[in-house]
């Protein structure tokens, strides 16, 4: 089987992290967000994923090289000179995916869920059809792409892109499930400008399914939502795989501890912490509800709620951190110092504390 | 035969203190570890000859205030006595009443200061150029240089730079008119009573007419610096010492901690063994610091620049202050965080919070810039600056206070930040 993700833009909203690194391969507890997928859809049968790619490619070449070989399956590369939407990339990669019969995959990269891609081939097998769209319910829809349906047919209605009055709390969960018989059906015109969201239209219009997906579901695509998402991956951790978080004195609620990670004495870590390969936290540390990236130092008696620390940076003594703090690659935070809101590009010194949210460059 | 008159003024002065000034009448509030007005009897009691130290306000007289006057007198082994005022009477007035008690005895001279200053006191430089001056006037200002757009804030003094006469004196002027402004401590002679016994006269006259009309009584205020100087300006009676040792005003919570900085800084010549010191097992102590004996502090905490622990205070591990006071019997529990702020007596500040203000010093590039006496409010918010916490009040573990004044028998639950919580 084959699946196409949807990799495509500069992920803007996930700046400063993705000023260094290309959003799929940003962690998302302690995994990069690719992988989440990856492993998932190979664990469903899918032997070939196209990632559909434009930025950063390069990068992203060389780690799904590394990752070809430990899963054992074959990783193309969608290029797109430009951002096409979701349509466009589907149209691009039509070659890749209409060898055979086969249905297959397309996902948003911005998904983290308990993927149900076992559940969604037999629901789609069984229904017969051209097509299978998963929804999930959230609690504020006017975010997202909203999806009208009937409840007992799964016949869809209409889509409302990001609705200001509230329309449903069903929404579009960026997971799909195709025949290669719809894709041949699309009219390709590849100007690549004009291949933009109002096209996505064209393939609804074919017989497809709803799927209705009930676990935990969220995009990630913004620092805000990173967080919640990795609360909610988290709890599901403790579901399922309950030994793999951190427990014991100084731990609070569900903590992710890379092996390498270096926790000091006197700290509280917890509840809802990720912490990566090679952190450093010295002694009489908090920290809560927040995203730790390979390599960062938090120096003693430092309180962090809310933020994610990108990788290699180094945090002061005696600083307070919140309120979705967001430090890029290697950012220095000076002792004593108050950071609330922050959103600190790559490579930058703070020495003076930041009482309100703004952007430091 | 000298003395010394220190006037500390009463309840409905000083304002600005609170909430500090509810539970301690503000000439008491510890500074630099030591109350306000200790500094000034220390510098009095230096002086030889000093006969006795008199304070006039109109305080009613109360346990802090008597258990202070006796524990000086006893240390520092000098007369000190407090005369109440039975109503405010102005700078002037007071003194003007007690003048028989401080005439007693026949001092050659007395010193009069205010309490709400902070300063080196150069008390024998002020009686040497005194004595050199010869006979002719009955006061000797001192005086300090404030830059051009701050003296308007304070009484300003004309000087004549050969004779050091007062040409002319005007307190809080609208427009330039001198940067040497008035310390607030003088030197008089007996003489000085005569001249503000004519103001009293002429000021009887008029008072009379207006309780005719009015029906009110007014009581005999006399200010020094409108009333006396103003008018003896000019006339060769009063000269100015002018002094470049440190000086400041300490009228806001934000200053005292001003204050603390510069007799900290001080007490390297005058009292080294108030200044804490890094040894093994204490905490780690950067620049200057003041610990009560009786304090109990973690040896994981780094305290200063700037700090003055008060008595029965307890510090936890890895706590960090810096230019600030902890007053006595508070708690700092483990990892928090205390910038630019006053702890109030009996409080608790909660582990790995943030009790934080913003520092009100005057610019440190000019070297005679005096520190704001700021308004509480600008542009229709709080003006960012120190931040106070009452008596007994309770900062929970992990908020942060941020430029906020709390009031005392407070417990706090949430973080806050700009406001003044009652």
């Amino acid at each position: 089987m084959k699946a196409l993700i949807l990799v495509g833009g500069y992920g803007t909203r996930l700046r400063p992290l993705t000023l260094t690194v290309p959003k799929p391969l940003v962690e998302f507890c302690n995994k990069p967000i690719l992988l989440h997928q990856v492993e998932a859809l190979v664990k469903a049968g899918v032997r070939h994923v196209i990632l559909a790619v434009s930025y950063m490619s390069e990068l992203l070449e060389r780690e799904m090289r590394a990752q070809e070989q430990r899963l054992g399956i074959k990783i193309s590369l969608s290029h797109e000179k430009e951002p096409l939407g979701t349509a466009g990339p589907l149209a691009l990669a039509r070659e890749l995916l209409t060898d055979n019969e086969e249905p297959f995959f397309v996902l948003n990269s911005d998904v983290i869920c308990d993927f149900p891609f076992e559940d969604m081939l037999r629901f789609h097998q069984q229904h017969g059809r051209e097509g299978t769209i998963v929804v999930t319910k959230v609690e504020e829809p006017s975010k997202y792409g909203v999806v009208v349906y009937e409840g007992d047919t799964g016949r869809i209605h209409r889509f409302v892109e990001k609705p200001q009055v509230f329309v449903s709390n069903k929404i579009n969960a960026g997971m799909y499930i195709f025949s290669p018989a719809m894709l041949r059906r699309i009219q390709v015109r590849i100007d690549a400008n004009t291949i933009s969201e109002k096209h996505c239209h064209f393939i609804w219009n074919f017989q497809k399914y709803i799927y209705f997906f009930n676990c935990f579901w969220m995009d990630i695509g913004q620092p805000k939502d990173f967080l919640t998402g990795m609360c909610m991956y988290l709890q599901s951790v403790r579901q399922q795989a309950p030994e793999r978080l951190r427990t014991g004195p100084g731990f609070l609620g569900n903590v992710l501890v890379d092996p390498t990670a270096v926790i000091g004495e006197n700290c509280t870590i917890g509840p809802n912490v990720t912490i990566g390969a090679g952190v450093v936290l010295e002694d009489g540390v908090r920290v809560k509800r927040c995203t730790v990236l390979k390599g960062a130092h938090i120096r003693s008696h430092s309180w962090l709620e809310s933020c994610i620390v990108g990788w290699s940076s180094s945090v002061g003594q005696w600083v307070r951190m919140e309120n979705v703090t967001v430090l890029g690659e290697d950012v220095i935070v000076n002792d004593e110092l108050y950071i609330n809101g922050a959103n600190v590009l790559p490579h930058k010194s703070i020495a003076d504390s930041v009482p309100e949210p703004r952007i430091i460059m | 035969m000298l003395k010394a008159i220190i006037l500390i003024g009463g309840p409905q002065k000083g304002t600005r203190f609170r909430p500090l000034s509810f539970e301690v009448p503000k000439p008491l509030f510890p500074v630099a570890g030591v109350p306000m007005l200790q500094h000034h009897i220390e510098a009095c009691a230096q002086v030889p000859d000093m006969k006795e130290i008199i304070l006039i306000g109109f305080y009613q007289p109360n346990d802090e205030l008597n258990r202070f006057i006796s524990s000086a007198q006893q240390e520092l082994k000098i007369p000190i006595r407090y005369l109440q005022e039975f109503a405010a009477l102005g700078t002037g007035g007071g003194i003007y009443h007690f003048r028989d008690q401080i005439l007693s005895g026949g001092p050659a001279a007395f010193f009069l200061m205010n309490a709400d200053v902070c300063s080196e006191f150069p008390l024998q430089e002020m009686l040497r150029f005194h004595r050199q001056h010869g006979e002719n006037h009955c006061g000797v200002l001192l005086g300090t240089t404030a830059n051009r757009t701050q003296s308007l804030n304070y009484g300003c003094i004309v000087e004549n730079h050969e004779t050091n006469e007062v040409l002319h004196f005007v307190e809080k002027p609208s427009t330039f008119v001198s940067d040497i402004i008035n310390c607030g401590i003088y030197l008089f002679t007996p003489d000085i009573f005569g001249h503000i016994g004519t103001v009293f006269q002429r000021n009887q006259q008029e008072r009379i007419q207006e309780e005719l009309t009015n029906g009110k009584q007014m009581h005999e205020v006399i200010r020094l610096e409108q009333d006396i100087f103003t008018t003896l300006a000019g006339q060769k009676k009063l000269l100015v010492y002018k002094t470049q040792h440190f000086w400041s005003q300490i009228k806001s919570a934000g200053s005292a901690i001003y204050a603390s900085r510069l007799y900290l800084k001080q007490y390297h010549q005058t009292h080294p063994e108030r200044l804490a010191t890094n040894q093994d097992g204490t905490p780690k102590i950067i620049g200057d610091v003041y610990i009560h004996p009786t304090a109990n502090i973690d040896p994981s905490a780094v305290l200063g620049p700037n700090v003055s622990v008060g008595k029965g205070v307890t510090i936890g591990g890895g706590v960090r202050v810096r230019e600030s006071i902890i007053l006595h019997g508070a708690m700092l529990q483990d990892h928090c965080c205390v910038l630019n702020s006053i702890v109030g007596w009996d409080s608790t500040v909660g582990k790995w919070a943030r009790v934080e203000g913003t520092p009100s010093d005057p610019n440190p590039n000019d070297p005679y810039a005096k520190i704001d006496s700021e308004t509480l409010f600008r542009d229709g918010g709080l003006t960012p600056s120190i931040t106070i916490l009452g008596c007994n009040v309770n900062i929970p573990s992990e908020v942060i206070i941020r430029n906020s004044i709390v009031l005392p028998h407070k417990d706090l639950n949430r973080s806050f930040q700009n406001q003044i919580i009652l």
